[in-house]
């Protein structure tokens, strides 16, 4: 997109932002310009400051040093006050989060007006609100049921309403955090297209991405943040692919190269699997996982990744449909004895299921084998031997810590998930289960994931890889699936696929028409 | 089977069931605004005896009727704030601040007024608050006795009830109060201060749950003695989960305590000599478990119940 805002009024600027949160500088001296009608992408990795940034715009956080500047109607820059949500949205800033800020128990006006009206006032104003709303509504084509509960919306009018709130309150900044996480690439192409509408009327956007396709696709300037500090603050046409990802990363890409697999026989067979109720369900789900074969399982997040991923582990008694494997019938087993049975778990949420955060190193990698012979003795647990292990599995796995007694939460999200790489891929496991193993995570730590996960392939294990990023599905992946509300579709070989036939299937479109 | 059928038609049941549901209605109203905003408020109990306290010491001192309701309101409001600074900005458990308040409230009551009468035996009576007369309403055959023959405070109760329903459903604030319930970062996004708003309900409804003990020795036993709460703070935890978090369902919900309790003390005199009086003293609590049994399985409580809230932390 070319930028047709040359002569348009500077509406925000940023002046020297820095935000400390102890030892770590999220924000180091950042600052940014943003114009009527423009859409400025803030591009980074997770971690790099995006969101702090953000919330230091929204007054969420205040900044250590540095000013917010913002156009009062009419006049020029002045200087917003610190940390108060209340003067950003005063000042015309409507932020989006990524988590939304919604009250389910509310009907979608009700969120809107929420704080929009003096709370003395003995009698709410619904008519003229709701009359402005329909305006609005009208204009911007973001349709939602107004006098809908908000749990009973989809996540893309939720998010409508979140829009709606900004355009509400007359916003002449819309903030928008990581908006495509949760929608499909069609939802996200709509999404797009809204806001494109909306910044030809005048309306300042940023988004936060890190996705490089849609800031590519969407944006008229990006910005690029890198270890909290902006690194690049460019037109959009002078951008390609390549050269903002090594933006972002700070060096050349070298990209996870995947040998062709040498799939043997079946080793986990899921054979019409229903289990769940509700919006994460699956239904007659069957799946085939040969050794030697990494499967990829690509879905829009919620729509029963965690229920497959639970049935696998023995977490969840599937309702009906059987499970074997290595031809042992294992519908119904415990999680404990699917362990047992040579199941590896990474578990999607590995700050809650992945580890216990108040325990140490060493236990946290003990914990699933603490009844072997080796860990303990007369039911005592053998702690020096726990130790002495969990030294070997630190520096084979380059765990960083202070020592295996350090305690586990204190570690960061990248040396987690490798403790708990660590604990379930040394034992050999026959079948790996990786649920969005990389999510989160910083390039170096995410392709270290790939390389064990390819190891473990190599070295005769079958591997399901849950992922909602295509990127990483496709790279790794020998055949993928696609999950769509519950039902699963049959596995493709990869070479066959691509990322608009996988995009359609993810949106519940069969992939022939595409 | 005839008996229990006469007491059920008879005007003067219904005033007593109506009489013993009102300090329950104070405190159902004052449990359901906290539990609204998200603050769990177990000092009711303490705050019921503190109300007790506060309303009966101040008439007895001379304030005058009105002076101590307004006493006692104000006493609720003082340990409302307490527990408000405790679980609100600095988020701690809102179970351990409430029992303490409960402890301490309770506590501080008997010591002052043990201070204050260090020697009494029987405890002062106040001139209490007399049933109002109301004329006409009160003549009409049934209904009269048994809805207006009533004390002020019970009226102020239902009062309460029909102001609180227009406040939460109807204003700006109630839909504050309620969106702060289910999630704070929802106000705060919207400018409002999630501090400010939980921190006011729980000591506006502190305040209201302290009236609940002023009737009590204002206007039931027209003294004030220990012990006299009895409980009665969380019988309005339990109906609060009762009535779902509405007022409407709360004055149901006293009532029908209410009418349980009466309906117990008649039962004893016509059938008592065969079955202990205890168990007519259950029969209120066992068949508020019952109740709550029913209705608590599908209770759909606010989610942001419990969990404190932090500013900038999500």
């Amino acid at each position: 997109m070319t930028d047709p805002t040359h002569a348009a009024e500077t509406v925000l600027r940023l002046d020297g932002i820095t935000k400390r949160f102890g030892e770590l500088t999220a924000n180091g001296d950042v600052s940014l310009d943003l114009k009527e009608g423009e859409i400025l992408a803030l591009l980074g990795e997770n971690g790099a400051g995006k969101t702090t940034l953000m919330n230091i715009l929204f007054g969420h956080y205040v900044a250590d040093e540095g000013r917010v500047l913002i156009a009062s109607r009419g006049t020029g820059l002045s200087e917003l006050e610190a940390g108060s949500p209340h003067a950003a949205l005063e000042a015309g800033i409507g932020m989006v989060h990524q988590h939304f800020t919604l009250a389910e128990n509310l009907s979608a006006l009700d969120n809107i007006v929420l704080g929009t009206e003096n709370l003395t006032a003995l009698t709410s104003a619904r008519k003229p609100a709701r009359q402005k709303l329909e305006e609005l509504i009208a204009r911007s084509g973001l349709t939602v049921p107004l006098d809908a509960r908000i749990s009973q919306l989809s996540v893309g009018e939720k998010q409508r309403v979140e829009i709606l709130k900004a355009l509400y309150r007359d916003a002449r900044v819309l903030v928008l955090d990581e908006p495509t996480a949760v929608l499909t690439p069609q939802e996200s192409d709509t999404l797009f297209a809204t806001l494109k509408k909306l910044a030809a009327d005048g309306l300042a956007i940023i988004f936060i991405s890190h996705k490089l396709a849609e800031v590519i696709a969407s944006s008229h300037r990006v910005a690029v943040l890198r270890g909290g500090r902006k690194v690049a603050d460019l037109p959009t046409a002078e951008c390609d692919l390549r050269k903002l990802a090594e933006l972002m990363v700070g060096h050349e890409i070298v990209e996870t190269v995947r040998s062709k697999g040498s799939p043997g026989a079946p080793l986990l067979v899921l054979d019409k699997v229903t289990a769940g109720s509700g919006r994460d369900a699956l239904y007659d789900v069957d799946l085939t996982l040969m050794s030697g074969e990494i499967l990829g399982i690509a879905g829009v997040s919620g729509n029963g990744q965690t229920m497959l991923a639970r049935v696998i582990s023995g977490l969840k008694t599937p309702a009906s449909g059987t499970m074997t494997l290595a031809g042992n019938n294992e519908t119904g087993a415990n999680a404990r004895k699917m362990i047992d049975e040579g199941l590896a778990r990474i578990p999607e949420d590995r700050h809650h299921d992945g580890i216990v955060g108040a325990m140490s190193v060493s236990e946290n990698l003990a914990i699933e084998s603490i009844r072997k012979p080796q860990n303990q003795r007369f039911g005592l647990l053998r702690f020096s031997a726990m130790r002495e292990t969990a030294r070997r599995l630190i520096n084979a796995y380059d765990i960083r810590c202070q020592g295996e007694d350090s305690q586990a939460r204190l570690l960061s999200g990248g040396n987690i998930q490798k403790i708990v790489l660590a604990r379930t891929l040394d034992p050999e496991p026959k079948v790996v289960l990786a649920a969005q193993p990389s999510r989160g995570l910083d390039v170096g730590a995410t392709s270290d994931v790939h390389k064990r996960l390819l190891a473990a392939r190599d070295r005769g294990a079958g591997v399901i890889l849950i992922s909602e990023d295509l990127d990483e599905l496709m790279r790794l992946s020998d055949r993928i699936a696609v999950i769509h509300r519950g039902r699963l579709s049959a596995a493709d070989p990869t070479e066959s696929l691509d990322r608009g036939t996988l995009g359609l299937r993810m949106a519940g479109q069969s992939g022939e028409a595409a | 089977m005839i008996e229990i059928i006469d007491i059920l038609f008879s005007a003067n049941f219904w005033a007593a069931a109506l009489r013993i549901a009102t300090p329950l209605i104070f405190g159902v109203i004052g449990a359901l605004i906290c539990e609204r905003a998200g603050v769990l408020n177990l000092g009711i109990e303490g705050i019921f005896t503190a109300g007790a306290m506060a309303g009966w010491m101040a008439v007895w001192l001379g304030a005058g009727l009105w002076g101590g309701v307004l006493v006692a309101a104000f006493a609720g409001a003082v340990f409302g704030l307490i527990h408000a600074i405790l679980t609100v900005p600095l988020g701690l458990s809102q179970h351990v601040s409430g029992i303490g308040v409960t402890l301490f409230a309770t506590s501080l009551s008997y010591f002052i007024y043990r201070t204050a009468l260090p020697d009494v035996s029987s405890p002062p009576r106040i001139d209490a608050f007399q049933p109002l007369d109301i004329p006409v309403l009160s003549e009409l055959p049934f209904i009269g006795p048994a809805l207006f023959q009533q004390t002020p405070l019970t009226f102020l109760a239902l009062f309460l009830v029909l102001a609180t329903a227009y406040v939460l459903y109807r204003t700006p604030l109630g839909l504050a109060i309620q969106a702060v319930g289910d999630n704070p970062a929802a106000v705060e996004s919207q400018g409002l201060s999630v501090y400010a708003i939980r921190m006011g309900t729980v000591v506006a409804g502190s305040a209201i749950m302290a009236l609940g003990g002023a009737f009590l020795t204002m206007s039931a036993f027209d003294a004030f003695f220990f012990g006299m709460v009895n409980g009665r703070g969380w019988i309005c935890i339990a109906l609060t989960v009762f009535a779902s978090w509405r007022p409407g369902k709360a004055l149901i919900g006293a009532l029908l305590f209410g009418a349980f309790d009466a309906f117990q003390v008649r039962l004893q005199t016509e059938v008592g000599s065969f079955i202990p009086g205890q168990v007519f003293l259950m029969m209120p609590y066992i068949l508020s478990i019952a109740a709550l049994i029913v209705v608590a399985r599908r209770a759909d409580y606010p989610r942001a119940l419990l969990v404190p809230y932090f500013k900038g932390q999500r």
